[in-house]
């Protein structure tokens, strides 16, 4: 930049600024790891989002400045994105029938016209 | 801040280079998003849907990078400590909001090395109003207050859309913001109640800032042919006019109240439509700044620029043997 002198800001006018192009190189933000925050002790983690590390140790501060700036927060996890393993999300038909699987919820279980019925009946004899 | 209204369409040639999708697959697609849900990474797409959903996130994620330059700089002039405090956490978040964005796109499948490069290189944009001057601190002030508060609209807007890593970005970014409006509100209150040279300062930054501003959502959307497509999918989720109305319908008042205005005589609401009428606010210059012709397109490029090439060696240092890319999860 040849003006670059003339900048409003003082800041700005003391750097010596590149001339010409800067390029990224591939992989140069390294790879990505996956965030894990517990609010409160108790509580379990949650998954919060990812950030870009070298390594597991940088990528918890990484992680610590991105997602534990406010709020609670006692712990974080961090897990490489690679290590995750997951369903498919186009399998998602293979959990539709569970809210079916009523004989697996409290709520099937009914007996209190049964009993009524049964007293009623005893009371007659 | 920063949900950069206006994203600049490419070229109209080119986007009439439709993809022919498979016709079940997109009815299936259109099916889901209508029934509210939210899609996913690894949910087939149509491609115009992925590059229009990178192209937008990215210059989102572009405009909070480049929109902390102007801010950050003011942090060793911020008029007392509690102002400075401010202003640090709130160009931290603004960092913070560029990762969590291009971790977002990156999820749609272009790494975050290649969307550095396309910014590096001005063939990515960022929002317009980043290429204008903060030359007071009154316009660190309006920017906190004003520039903040558009992109909220923008954003708050977006974050019902149909992605969900953008969503859920976006969602957080939101949370964030509110602190950016109130202490942006907070500092804009303070110059316009306090001495005649302080309110004065505020009024020149508006007055530099009020075309910007305008400009900021981008121009009347009516006429583009990917807007009510875009919107079917959920991509785009209200109109460049729509947004700009709603923005003035709540911050005209609010700035009024404290006996500032903005130089415009015509800026009126029309009391029979609800709409804001305002000033032709120059499109032309728009289009030039976009082209790069702003007047400092070219420091904030170099001064981004002067960060990646002296940050380099700290990131050579730390690389480790598994440091290759990896796509983020969700």
């Amino acid at each position: 930049m040849s003006d670059q002198n003339k900048s409003l800001d003082p800041r700005i006018a003391r750097l010596e600024l590149p001339q010409g192009e800067s390029i990224v190189k591939p992989d140069e933000y390294w790879g990505t790891f996956e965030v894990f925050l517990q609010e409160k002790r108790g509580k379990f983690h949650q998954h919060v989002g990812s950030v870009h590390a070298p390594d597991q140790e940088i990528a918890l501060v990484f992680a610590k400045e991105q997602y534990a700036r406010r709020g609670k927060c006692v712990n974080m996890w961090v897990v490489k994105t690679t290590d995750i393993f997951a369903f498919p999300l186009a399998d998602e038909d293979m959990f539709t029938t569970t809210p079916d699987k009523q004989h697996r919820e409290a709520g099937m279980y009914k007996v209190r016209d049964r009993i009524q019925a049964y007293q009623e009946r005893e009371k007659k004899i | 801040m920063y949900g950069g209204g206006f994203i600049p369409d490419e070229n109209p040639k080119k986007q009439t280079e439709a993809v022919a999708e498979d016709p079940a697959l997109l009815a299936e697609f259109q099916a889901r998003i209508d029934r509210g849900e939210k899609i996913e990474p690894h949910d087939w797409m149509p491609a115009m849907y992925r590059k229009q959903l990178i192209r937008m996130i990215e210059q989102h994620a572009h405009s909070e990078i480049i929109g902390a330059l102007p801010e950050g700089t003011w942090i060793t002039r911020a008029p007392g400590f509690r102002r400075k405090m401010a202003l640090i956490a709130k160009v931290q978040d603004e960092i913070g909001h560029g990762h969590l964005l291009y971790t977002a796109a990156e999820t749609l499948g272009k790494p975050r090395e290649q969307m550095i490069n396309d910014l590096l290189s001005g063939k990515s944009k960022y929002s317009n109003v980043f290429n204008y001057p903060a030359v007071t601190w009154a316009d660190v002030t309006v920017i906190g207050f004003l520039i903040d508060a558009a992109a909220i609209v923008n954003q708050l807007a977006n974050s019902k859309g149909s992605y969900g890593p953008y969503c859920r970005a976006l969602e957080r970014i939101c949370a964030e913001e509110a602190f950016h409006l109130k202490q942006g509100h907070d500092a804009f209150v303070y110059l316009a109640t306090g001495t005649p040279q302080q309110h004065e300062m505020l009024q020149a930054a508006v007055n530099r800032w009020y075309k910007p501003i305008i400009h900021f959502f981008g121009p009347s959307d009516k006429e583009s042919v990917h807007s009510e497509q875009l919107m079917r999918w959920k991509v785009k989720m209200a109109s460049n006019d729509d947004m700009r109305n709603q923005f003035l319908d709540m911050y005209v008042p609010k700035v009024r109240e404290v006996g500032i205005d903005f130089p415009d005589p015509n800026l009126k609401k029309d009391p029979e439509t609800g709409k804001w009428n305002f000033s032709d606010p120059d499109w032309d210059e728009f289009y030039e700044v976009i082209k790069g012709n702003g007047p400092c397109n070219a420091e904030r490029l170099a001064v981004r620029k002067w960060a990646e090439e002296k940050g380099r060696w700290v990131r050579q240092a730390l690389a480790t043997p598994y440091t290759k890319s990896t796509v983020p999860l969700a």
